[in-house]
């Protein structure tokens, strides 16, 4: 069978699609531990997740990326057409270069969060969370551009800690210490191109590591074995978003509801709302939802997106927070301990009256011990965050360690 | 002649939290160190070109979460980073492992004693409940028993209400049982295997001079589950960068509240005049000037060494030649060209990030005591290893490694008389070979080692007779008893003058709660609005 039918057989039988990085992905996985992502099977905790995450923060941690919903977009509208779309400036994202940015629907209303990568002229990859290319076709009325889902055509992997540029550079990835943050660089491996760029999830120094599902196997193999030395492990989607909260980075469909499911009348946001007002650039003259944002701006928000410094350590999931006289003003939307900045933080939603960096508030706790539940209502003070942001995040070159 | 709020003696952790708290209060704060690095017994050094050694202390698993968070220590670079793992070779060939998941850990004790296995939930919620009691008063100031003052007496209310809140959960009768005996008896009341009571046993008369089956050393015990990284109490691991990243970071984190520190600054002398404190003056001749002097020095040091004993009253001198500050331990420092190999442990295991430990049996714990006994360091050592660079990655060249052996027994005086650098190096191999009795290749693959008997740790540090704690953790020197009775709340004989070392409440270990507390009653007693962490948020 040729590698595509194999894929595809794979893919009719089996509930879970492997990832082209499965065979090396299970043989570690000594859990046996494993999530949903879109439909493929990654990792959800390997041995533990604990150390895994310190992997993230003192050595390196690997994960498959690859369900990563990817869309290659090209032509030579394939710039117009991306500013038409999002809510950033793309004329600033150069060749090399990859940004983060959010996109809207007409009311201004968030659809999603994503990265987009400008691979060569007229040729963009987009990486998002929801499956959008319903949107995406939509939104290229009149323009010259071919949109592909390239999910399964590249295979993906989060190279992430403070180690991660001396296992690249081992591996043989010369010059890969001088990528700026954002950057992006591709490499000949082994009769194919590798991209890389220095991306991540997780607020730490990192790479993303991008091929083709051929040489998935070779990519893991090579850098498992050049990483070695530097205390190289994986890591599962668990170790990923205690990484994430700790970053002050906010997940689609958990911190917010993508537009086009909205069932019910109010629950999406806007970008001022969720806290990404920074990604909206009013010198486009057009892009989808401009013209709701503007007036929102003006008329001002509904909610306010809030990070939460909680005293005490019990995780703030699924809370209530209210002001200083006990009004309910709004609700947690992700929370957790934060082990490296040793602190219990939460992302929020708050009525927009609300939420002034240094204003304290209250959240509602609930937690169980032994099956006895306790209600705590935890001072919060509103900060700027994030929680944890270490300089070797920015550094070029990275310190070897 | 510019003169500050207050004067620190002392860099090591508990001299930096200190300072740090009088500095985040607004006082001007000057802290005077010997050595021309920071950390005391917090320290790591460069002593092999590459190599970082944690020269002291090794691990960290007791620091109070609240002062870390309190401090922004984070911020100030301080990364704590849990290890797994852990073993105990065996003679007969085989191990003993420890693995963080339950069912794995079961299944592993039940491999030497099925009913063992199941004893370890009864030991472990023991332990956890004793744990519990006591953790509550780590940043709380020691009642005096024996005052009438509304503070104390209050104090010994809230003791005797955390005792009866509790009584459903502990027996007071059992609390007490812990607290005296010893953790050869502990052990015994849970298991049969020798294995599994000599792995759990050795953090008794670990920085102890008593024996496994002396009274005592079961608090020894619980005094090293006391911590909690994140939660996950009793467990423990490396500062990322070493322990003198602790140091480092309460540095610059009481700089960033204004505070200067000076080094290569040894006090000869706490200077008192009609009964109060003015300040100290160097062996070097320089004085500084301040109405609050505090000392990180260990007790016997702090009133015998730097204090006039004219100053004192009688009570205290004789108290503190009376202090127990006896050394027990040492501690050898080894960069290692490679991983060395373990045959008996499954190839790639994840136990070897833990401690290594090569004692099978408490009888041979309590024949490594008899040694000591008799002025000797312990020919059959028992040893606490660890291989930091598995998890560190900072610590040596990459694929090179770093191995920390803490080492009991070792006395302060060979057969009464002092140490030869030959008794040294002699100590030195006695480890190395049993360490090499269960590696072969290990012997080969030393670079260099850095051997330290109680006679360097006492020198190049300060603590006396090299005791780890500054004075040992027993049941007469704990709790208002520490270091002595009627001079459990941080306030010296003199006016003005503090103790904040591991001589006081809760005692040593890179904890920082002696630090702390006594920060806050020096702020109750100017008076100062008090921003350091009191309690224990229990759950
Ligand atoms: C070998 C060893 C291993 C240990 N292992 C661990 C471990 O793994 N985990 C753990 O939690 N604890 C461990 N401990 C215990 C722990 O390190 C100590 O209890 C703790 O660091 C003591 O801190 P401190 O601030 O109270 O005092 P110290 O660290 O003793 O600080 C006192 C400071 O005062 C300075 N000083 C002394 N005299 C003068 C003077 N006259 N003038 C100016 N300065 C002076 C000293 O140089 C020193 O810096 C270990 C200790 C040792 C010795």
């Amino acid at each position: 069978m040729s590698e595509v039918s194999v894929q595809q057989a794979n893919d009719r039988e089996t509930m879970l699609i492997h990832t082209p990085f499965h065979s090396r992905s299970s043989a570690l996985n000594k859990l046996n531990s494993w999530e949903n992502w879109k439909g493929f099977m990654v990792a959800h905790e390997y041995d533990d997740y604990e150390l895994e995450y310190f992997a993230i923060r003192s050595q390196t941690g690997v994960m498959d990326l690859t369900p990563m919903t990817k869309y290659r977009i090209t032509g030579p509208d394939a710039e117009a057409y991306l500013n038409r779309l999002v809510t950033r400036d793309v004329t600033k994202i150069k060749v090399g270069r990859v940004g983060y940015t959010v996109w809207c629907n007409s009311d201004g209303q968030v659809m999603d969060d994503g990265t987009i990568f400008h691979l060569a002229e007229d040729e963009y990859r987009l990486c998002s969370y929801t499956h959008c290319i319903d949107w995406l076709m939509w939104s290229a009325e009149g323009f010259d551009v071919e949109i592909v889902d390239e999910t399964k055509q590249v295979a993906a992997l989060a190279v992430q800690g403070p180690t991660s540029c001396s296992c690249l550079m081992a591996m043989g990835l010369e010059g890969i210490e001088n990528l700026k943050p954002f950057g992006l660089t591709t490499f000949p491996f082994e009769g194919g191109e590798l991209m890389v760029s220095r991306t991540g999830f997780t607020g730490d120094l990192g790479y993303e590591l991008w091929v083709e599902p051929a040489l998935a196997e070779a990519l893991w193999d090579q850098l498992f074995a050049a990483g070695k030395q530097y205390l190289i492990r994986p890591f599962g989607l668990y170790a990923l978003d205690m990484a994430r909260k700790e970053a002050g980075f906010i997940q689609a469909a958990v911190d917010f509801v993508p537009a086009e499911d909205q069932v019910r009348v109010g629950r999406t946001r806007s970008p001022f709302e969720i806290g990404l007002g920074w990604l909206v650039d009013f010198n486009k003259p057009f892009f989808n939802g401009r013209k709701a944002l503007l007036k929102e701006k003006e008329n001002g928000s509904r909610y306010r997106f809030v990070m939460l410094d909680i005293e005490g350590n019990k995780p703030a999931n699924n809370s209530f927070i209210l002001n200083k006289k006990g009004k309910v003003i709004g609700t947690v939307t992700s929370a957790g301990w934060c082990p490296s900045a040793k602190a219990n933080v939460a992302f929020g939603q708050v009525d927009a009256k609300y939420g002034e960096i240094g204003e304290e508030l209250i959240t509602e706790i609930y937690y169980e011990r032994e099956l006895h539940w306790t209600k705590v209502l935890a001072k919060s003070v509103v900060v700027k965050g994030p929680m944890y942001d270490p300089p070797r995040r920015r550094a070029t070159p990275p310190a070897p360690f | 002649m510019k003169k500050y709020d207050a004067i620190v003696i002392g860099a090591g952790h508990n001299g930096l939290t200190n300072a740090a708290y009088l500095a985040k209060a607004g006082l001007d704060v000057l802290v005077l160190e010997m050595n021309s690095y920071i950390g005391g017994a917090t320290v790591s050094r460069e002593l092999h070109k590459d190599w970082k050694y944690t020269n002291c202390s090794y691990v960290c698993g007791l620091l109070r979460p609240e002062i870390n968070r309190d401090l922004e220590l984070p911020r100030h670079g301080l990364q704590v980073v849990p290890y797994g793992g852990g073993v105990t070779f065996m003679e007969n060939g085989d191990y003993y492992g420890n693995f963080s998941d339950h069912n794995r850990q079961h299944r592993e004790m039940a491999r030497h004693s099925v009913r063992d296995a199941n004893a370890y939930e009864r030991y472990g919620a023991d332990v956890t409940k004793q744990t519990r009691l006591i953790r509550k008063f780590l940043l709380r100031t020691p009642p005096d028993p024996a005052s009438w003052k509304m503070s104390d007496i209050k104090e010994m209310m809230v003791l005797a209400k955390t005792v009866m809140d509790m009584k459903t959960d502990v027996n007071f009768g059992d609390t007490l049982k812990y607290w005296t005996k010893s953790v050869g008896d502990f052990l015994d009341e849970y298991f049969e295997s020798d294995i599994i009571k000599a792995h759990l046993g050795g953090t008794g008369i670990i920085g102890t001079a008593l024996g496994v089956y002396s009274p005592g050393t079961a608090y020894v015990l619980l005094h090293h589950y006391m911590g909690d990284v994140d939660g996950t109490a009793g467990a423990w691991g490396f500062t990322r960068g070493g322990m003198g990243a602790v140091a480092n970071a309460l540095a610059s984190s009481f700089k960033s509240f204004g505070g200067e520190i000076r080094t290569d600054a040894k006090v000869k002398q706490i200077m008192v005049r009609n009964g109060k404190t003015t300040g100290v003056a160097l062996e070097d001749g320089t004085e500084f000037y301040a109405d609050i002097v505090v000392s990180n020095l260990e007790a016997k040091r702090t009133f015998l060494g730097i204090m006039d004993e004219k100053d004192l009253p009688e009570y205290v001198i004789e108290r503190a030649k009376n202090f127990k500050s006896r050394g027990s331990s040492g501690k050898v420092n080894i960069a290692l060209d490679g991983l060395p190999t373990f045959p008996a442990l499954p190839k790639g295991t994840p136990l070897m990030a833990g401690d290594f430990h090569f004692t099978d049996s408490l009888t041979r714990m309590e024949k490594a005591y008899d040694d000591w006994k008799d002025g000797n360091f312990s020919r059959d050592p028992y040893v606490d290893t660890l291989i930091p660079t598995l998890t560190d990655p900072t610590m040596a060249p990459p694929g090179k490694h770093m191995m920390t052996c803490f080492v009991q027994y070792c006395p302060p005086k060979i057969q009464g008389r002092e140490w030869t650098d030959a008794d040294r190096d002699a100590f030195g191999q006695t480890v190395i070979d049993q360490v090499a009795n269960y590696s072969p290749d290990f012997k080969d693959l030393i670079l260099h080692a850095e051997v330290r008997t109680p006679r360097e740790i006492e020198a190049e540090i300060g603590l006396t007779e090299g005791n780890i704690f500054q004075g040992e953790l027993t049941f007469d020197q704990l709790f208002s008893n520490r270091p002595f009775p009627g001079y459990g709340q941080y306030r010296g004989p003199v006016k003005g003058m503090y103790m904040c070392g591991s001589s006081t409440h809760p005692g040593g270990g890179v904890m920082a709660a002696p630090g702390a507390n006594a920060a806050r009653e020096i702020l109750i007693d100017l008076k100062r609005n008090n921003t350091v962490p009191e309690g224990y948020a229990d759950d």
